[in-house]
């Protein structure tokens, strides 16, 4: 069993609960040990930045440093700002000997040190690579059949280039969506933005930008929104509602986690997987399964 | 001191005297330089005039100068011009050493207390190494009056007609079935939108059945040895399974076979063609060949309906690829461009929704003789496009991609638009980030395009999706751009896009440039000896370059470049022998460990190894000079003329003569 060093980051212990809970869930399916890294702090989001690079920096190398004193080799981050953000760090660093020495000094209050030594991944990433789309189709054994997924990457997941993937027209979140036998949906606006934290400070910009994700979405006839970041997932489930009093629209659409979908596929429970009721029922449904 | 050397210091009008004092630099170099052997040091305007190299001539004779430095210019400008001159009154020209005073100083520096004290020192460095010159002379090889010409396409044909027509022997080779190349595909050529057909088609007849040329269709050069005058080249003549001595080109073998494959380079993809084909109606050589990899005899063994159907008996599928050495004086690569894969761009939608085209997909499609017949339709075949979008500088002017521009794509753009408009009367949208039109009667085509009333967007265009918002945006291919003209986002739907994909370097632009021994750029297009005075020459002596090979052109300017790639080629076979520059490196047998080291990084391919005696050897024709491998040899056994370490050592004590004296004033001053 491979073992990782697991960084669930502050959503995932709130609005994201059902993220964390569902991850857990498939990599133990799926033979694979996230280790939660001990006494980790928040990784400074979107909003750090801008106010000060230096300490937002600090904030995830933190938790990197943290991660190297285990001896694993792999950081995992389910959210997709979580793992932007140690990537980008733990790039910099290597590349920028002052900075790293800077964020070292400021470390040493912790008794920590950070040498880069992680290889930083989003959790899609482990689950494709390390598993491969083979064995999950294998280990699929309630293939959601006749499910219509719209892939939703979110801008962050992607645009850390690791080298010279395709960030403009991804396809592996539809391989892994036919993987689990579903159908994935031509969803031109995949990668574009879910406004984000806007929507706390520029709520009408940030409706609007929901509002086409959704209209994209629904008018290719997709079953469920998957999602792979708590941020996009909050802004597409929760603010339904809103856009639809705002544009006069109605949409109902679900919005799941990846990791929810391919547990029900891998044959988990709807409570193991911390999906709702209702939702359940919408799924079977379509699935002609009897909810258990 | 045996020798008597005689100093000359250029003025170059200001270019030198107005940073360095000319003057004080002549007076310094005749007083502190003449225990090295200085009899004379002396100024002048202009160097390079004759009054200048009368000047130099009289001191060679009179006084019996043994040396001469000459601080001026770059030896690329004038070297020549001063060897020339101690060479006419019996100096060996290569006892003559020229100082770059000019690039190396006075254009590079602004102080000039400084910069004369470089130009001292530099004087210096050339004094004490012009000492150790040995006299040389030149090496003289006859010259092949055979041609090279590879690639058949515009420049290529252009070049060998040409020196066809003067009477001498060309080879060309080309990759494909048939010459011709990318300009065969094109409909109509801007911007007088003659048909490329009907201009190319008679050069293409001319070639096929010119005495003077061999042509070798459905061939690729596979190995280059020797040099200037006396290349070996080895083609591969891949099996054609026709037995073109007898094949009247009648056609019917394609009519009858049935085995229908995409053609994915004449029609890129658009249209099918037979196993057994010619690319187009009108190719030359008109022998078609048989495509093995799709044929059904090679597959399964059954079939062979050309064999039956031939009147002639022409197909032979025994035949195997052929390697023939051919022997040439000089080589033109003319191998042409490869378009930029729009599918990189993915947020172009280009493989993605049927009705995105690519700028050769819609020559294509806009061809009377093509899939079409000329018609401009979307993918389904029947519908006439309402609104069509083009879309410039595709992978070209983009970091991410090609930073260069095309150069041709405007054109092409504008060309296309005035096309779509005409056959469909649709409205036409040209999306562009600056309209080029540099040429003869191209600004005024772009004119009467505003005439027409085609809409130039300008801006760089997003975002091509299917994604509508908006019911007028239905079944559409919306395209997202920024009118940089009124600062708003537009989004535009349109029935048919078409991509100006931009032109790179062949995929093989590397492999083809070692094979040469010539070299790329970054971007693998290949260099020229000079890009303003020297742009068909490359620095290996004999091979030309011609084309788009060189770099994106149009068909003006590669025809131009072609002519001009010919006119060169002749002038060198009437030479009928050339001397080749005396600067070369020579391996010391003795010393030589057979380690390799200098046979892989020659650039120009001129190292030897020798297995029966484990050393290498450096073919002096070859050898251009340029000290690489001396200065690789871990056993120092390589030595340059002309670079001989004495002669770099001393220049390098030369140059710090003048701070060595400076150390022995400011002693004496304490």
């Amino acid at each position: 069993m491979k073992s990782y060093a697991y960084y669930p980051g502050c959503s995932l212990e709130s609005l994201g609960k059902n993220y964390h809970i569902s991850a857990m869930e498939v990599a133990s399916k799926l033979g694979l040990d996230l280790q939660e890294i001990s006494d980790w702090n928040c990784c400074g989001a979107t909003a750090y930045y801008p106010i000060d690079e230096l300490l937002a920096y600090t904030l995830s190398a933190r938790n990197l440093a943290i991660a190297e004193q285990t001896g694993l080799i792999d950081f995992v981050a389910p959210c997709s700002a979580c793992y932007k953000n140690a990537y980008s760090t733990n790039k910099l660093l290597k590349s920028d000997p002052e900075l790293a020495e800077h964020i070292n000094y400021a470390l040493e209050a912790d008794n920590l040190k950070i040498t880069g030594s992680m290889n930083v991944r989003h959790l899609i990433e482990v689950f494709l690579e390390d598993v491969g789309l083979e064995e999950i189709k294998h280990k699929a054994i309630k293939p959601l059949k006749d499910i219509k997924v719209a892939p939703y990457y979110g801008c962050q997941m992607i645009r850390p280039r690791k080298g010279d993937e395709n960030v403009e027209n991804p396809m592996f979140f539809e391989e892994l969506i036919s993987a689990i036998g579903a159908t994935p949906i031509d969803f031109s606006s995949k990668t574009r933005c879910c406004g984000g934290s806007l929507i706390i400070t520029n709520r009408s910009a940030a409706l609007d930008m929901v509002s086409k994700l959704l209209q994209d979405a629904t008018s290719n006839n997709a079953d469920v929104i998957a999602t792979t970041c708590p941020m996009c997932n909050v802004n597409l489930e929760l603010y339904q509602r809103q856009v639809n009093h705002e544009f006069g629209t109605n949409y109902s659409i679900p919005v799941m986690y990846f990791t929810q979908l391919m547990g029900f596929a891998l044959g988990s429970t709807e409570k193991a997987l911390k999906i709702p009721r209702d939702f359940f029922s919408k799924i079977s449904l379509n699935i002609g399964m009897e909810p258990s | 001191m045996t020798e008597k050397i005689g100093v000359y210091i250029c003025h170059c009008g200001t270019n030198i005297a107005g940073v360095v004092d000319v003057q004080d630099v002549s007076r310094w170099v005749g007083k502190e330089l003449a225990s090295e052997g200085v009899v004379i040091a002396r100024d002048y305007k202009f160097m390079c005039s004759s009054l200048g190299q009368e000047l130099i001539q009289k001191d060679i004779q009179e006084l019996g100068l043994t040396r001469v430095v000459v601080g001026a210019c770059s030896p690329h400008l004038h070297e020549s011009t001063f060897r020339n001159a101690c060479k006419e009154v019996g100096l060996n020209p290569y006892l003559c050493e020229l100082v770059s005073l000019r690039e190396q100083d006075s254009w590079v520096h602004s102080d000039k207390n400084a910069a004369t004290d470089k130009a001292k020192a530099i004087i210096s460095g050339g004094v004490s190494r012009v000492i150790y010159h040995e006299e040389l002379e030149p090496l003289k090889v006859p010259i092949n009056p055979n041609t090279l010409v590879v690639g058949g396409g515009i420049a290529g044909i252009q070049a060998a007609l040409e020196i066809a027509d003067a009477g001498y022997h060309v080879y060309l080779v080309e990759r494909e079935p048939s010459i011709g190349g990318h300009m065969a595909q094109f409909d109509k050529t801007f911007p007088t939108l003659d048909c490329s057909a009907c201009i190319l088609t008679p050069k293409m007849v001319q070639v096929g059945n010119h005495p003077n040329i061999t042509l070798l269709t459905w061939s690729e050069v596979v190995n280059v040895e020797g040099y200037v005058g006396s290349f070996d080249v080895t083609v591969n003549k891949k099996a054609r399974f026709i037995k073109t001595d007898t094949c009247t080109g009648c056609g019917i073998c394609w009519e009858k076979c049935p085995k229908k494959v995409v053609d994915e380079v004449f029609e890129v993809g658009m249209a099918n063609r037979k196993a057994i084909y010619t690319p187009f109606p009108q190719a030359v050589p008109k022998y078609p060949v048989i495509d093995a990899e799709n044929c059904t005899y090679f597959i399964n063994g059954k079939c062979k309906a050309c064999e039956k159907f031939c009147p002639t008996g022409a197909i032979d599928f025994n035949q195997k690829d052929e390697e023939v050495i051919i022997k040439v004086g000089n080589i033109i690569i003319a191998t042409g461009y490869d378009l930029f894969d729009a599918k990189r761009i993915p947020q172009y939608g280009c493989g993605r929704y049927d009705n995105v085209y690519t700028s050769l997909e819609f020559e294509r499609l806009s061809n009377a003789a093509g899939p079409t017949g000329g018609n401009i339709i979307l993918k389904d075949g029947k519908t006439i496009p309402k609104s069509v979008g083009i879309v410039h500088c595709v992978g070209s002017r983009d970091q991410n991609y090609n930073e260069y521009c095309s150069s041709i794509c405007c054109m092409q753009s504008l060309k296309f638009a005035h096309l779509v408009h005409e056959r469909t009367g649709a409205e036409v949208y040209n999306f562009y980030i600056d309209i080029r039109t540099p040429g003869k009667g191209y600004e005024e085509f772009y004119n009467r395009l505003l005439e027409e009333r085609t809409n130039f967007v300008r801006g760089k265009v997003a975002e091509i999706s299917s994604f509508a918002r908006i019911p007028e945006e239905e079944g559409k291919l919306i395209i997202q751009v920024e009118d940089t003209l009124i600062s708003k986002q537009r989004r535009i739907p349109v029935d048919m896009v078409i991509l100006s994909s931009g032109l790179q370097s062949r995929s093989d632009a590397k492999e083809v440039a070692k094979m040469f021994g010539i070299s790329c750029s970054a971007e693998n297009w290949y260099i020229e000896r000079h890009p303003k005075l020297d742009p068909i020459a490359t620095m290996t002596e004999g091979i030309y370059i011609a084309g788009c090979a060189q770099g994106p052109k149009d068909i003006p300017a590669s025809v131009a470049q072609g002519a001009a790639a010919a006119a060169r080629v002749m002038g060198k076979i009437q030479q009928k022998e050339i001397s080749l520059e005396p600067i070369r490196a020579t391996i010391n047998e003795e010393q030589c460990s057979g380690c390799r080291i200098c046979n892989d990084i020659c650039p120009f391919n001129a190292i030897l190894y020798h297995e029966d005696k484990m050393t290498s050897e450096i073919n002096p024709a070859l050898c251009q000079g340029c000290g690489t491998c001396v200065a690789a040899c871990p056993a120092g056994a390589i030595s340059g003329t002309g670079f001989s370490n004495e002669q770099v050592l001393s220049q390098i004590e030369g140059l710090l003569l003048l701070k060595s004296l400076e150390n022995e004033y400011s002693y004496s001053g304490d």
